[in-house]
């Protein structure tokens, strides 16, 4: 590679090689990879300062209307269920608030960033976690890891692109039908106080009893969901709750593979492992602008509302955004494509003035 | 060392209020605060759960929120206060003569 890196790892890589506990972690533990010094973009203290404060009028004022969106999306379906078109189009729109936009909510609020009031910000993780269908405590654990290792293989526990792409997961995921069901399984496993082999790695042991009573309450929910169906006869209560993860996840899965898809892995500069992209105000309500993947990932203390402004700071030392959704996925679709013949492959952002990625300094 | 030993950190001039100080002696680094209220605290200064400066942080009254990760610290006690951070800070006690900021580099807290 033409690029200064501890390790890089030509594919194909299996399954093993991801895992984090199989001999590419332990390489990459080995290497220092593992909580290394990454790349930051220059900003003066007084203006991050400025960046990483919190305001509750924001993130009151954009929860709000998702959740009025919602209840009222909710009431238009039920009221319109016997026009199937109508009932159709309101539960679309339902799905996506319920899915994609909590999931948007449930990542932010895991970062505590969006509110000033903590506990404000706590209900709020707590609700989005269960439109998610992911512990909020198992989830927070996962994704800290991912930000301190992002796409380190057999480090970070959330990669999601792999080397050689697995088309027929990715467009079915799509749909929901890889998450769900594993969610489900997950919080059975979970209710039932176990932890998989990923999840002991990075979850402390003294968290499983909060772990637990989440997962046990969740499915007695999800129990009475489901018999509510029967008692009704209807399918309803679970197009309401449970099923948007199936139909409504179309958005997020839409938008958030490009954070990563076909870049580097085992680097240390989110600014070659991750993609920012311009979106209209719609698509950055609904994802809480986490299209500025590269300057979430960079300075994961800024508040969602404060990343359009970080963004105009440091986009001089990052590489050229992408104008588009559509624009990302005219890089994406191509590149996985090459990567099914040649799982090296991966795109190299051009860095400003040809700038080399910071090695990792070394354990 | 003993328990009185203290080193000169810098002048009350250089912190500005609500924000944090790294400093470094001795191959360690700690965190110097200046509160809103104008009191100053010291803590170690890099996070417990994966070892950040916590200079970067976010001070939010008695509160130092890692940069990284969002741990949450009560820098008068060195508590952790919010996952992934779960084990405590050292904070230590400061002394301020004319102007000047001391470290006084034994733990005032019990924290492991």
């Amino acid at each position: 590679m033409g690029f200064n890196a501890t390790r890089q790892i030509d594919g194909p890589l299996t399954k093993g090689d991801y895992s984090l506990t199989g001999p590419v972690a332990r390489e990459a533990q080995n290497l220092g990879m593992h909580g290394a010094d990454w790349y930051r973009c220059p900003v003066p203290r007084a203006e991050m300062k400025k960046l990483i404060k919190r305001r509750d009028y924001p993130a009151l004022r954009d929860s709000a209307i998702w959740l009025g969106l919602l209840a009222l999306s909710g009431a238009l379906a039920f009221i319109f269920r016997d026009t199937l078109w109508l009932s159709i189009l309101f539960f679309a729109i339902y799905g996506v608030l319920y899915a994609s936009a909590g999931e948007a909510r449930w990542h932010e609020c895991s970062h505590g960033t969006p509110f000033k009031t903590r506990w404000m910000n706590d209900v709020l993780f707590q609700f989005a976690s269960f439109l998610a269908l992911r512990n909020p405590v198992v989830s927070r654990w996962s994704h800290a890891r991912h930000h301190t290792d992002t796409y380190i293989i057999g480090l970070d526990p959330e990669i999601s692109s792999f080397r050689p792409p697995d088309i027929l997961r990715q467009i079915a995921a799509y749909v929901g039908l890889i998450e769900f069901p594993l969610s489900i399984k997950a919080m059975l496993r979970q209710a039932a106080g176990r932890l998989d082999e990923a999840e002991q790695v990075y979850v402390p042991m003294s968290e499983q009893p909060k772990i637990q009573r989440t997962a046990i309450i969740w499915m007695m929910v999800y129990a009475a969901v489901v018999g509510l169906c029967f008692f009704t006869q209807s399918i309803l209560p679970a197009l309401y709750i449970g099923l948007p993860r199936l139909y409504g996840v179309w958005f997020i899965q839409l938008v958030a593979l490009p954070q990563h898809a076909g870049l580097l892995d085992d680097v240390f500069d989110h600014r070659l492992d991750s993609r920012t992209f311009h979106m209209n105000i719609v698509g950055r309500f609904l994802y809480w602008n986490m299209n500025y993947h590269v300057e979430h990932h960079m300075f994961p203390m800024v508040p969602y509302y404060n990343l359009p402004a970080l963004h105009e700071i440091i986009k001089d030392d990052c590489p050229a955004p992408y104008s588009s959704l559509w624009a990302t996925y005219r890089e994406i679709i191509p590149t996985i494509l090459r990567q099914q013949k040649k799982p090296s492959y991966r795109v190299v952002r051009l860095l400003p003035q040809n700038d080399l990625p910071e090695t990792p300094k070394q354990a | 060392m003993t328990n009185e030993a203290r080193v000169f950190v810098c002048t009350v001039s250089d912190i500005d209020l609500d924000d944090i100080r790294q400093f470094d002696h001795s191959g360690k680094t700690y965190a110097i605060y200046r509160t809103e209220d104008n009191n100053f605290h010291a803590t170690d200064g890099l996070c417990t759960h994966e070892e950040v400066a916590l200079a970067d942080g976010l001070l939010d009254g008695f509160i130092i929120e890692c940069p990284r990760h969002n741990g949450l610290f009560d820098i008068r006690t060195g508590e952790a206060l919010r996952a992934p951070a779960c084990e405590h800070l050292k904070t230590y006690k400061l002394s301020i003569e004319e102007g000047e900021i001391f470290l006084h580099l034994a733990p005032a807290n019990g924290a492991a």
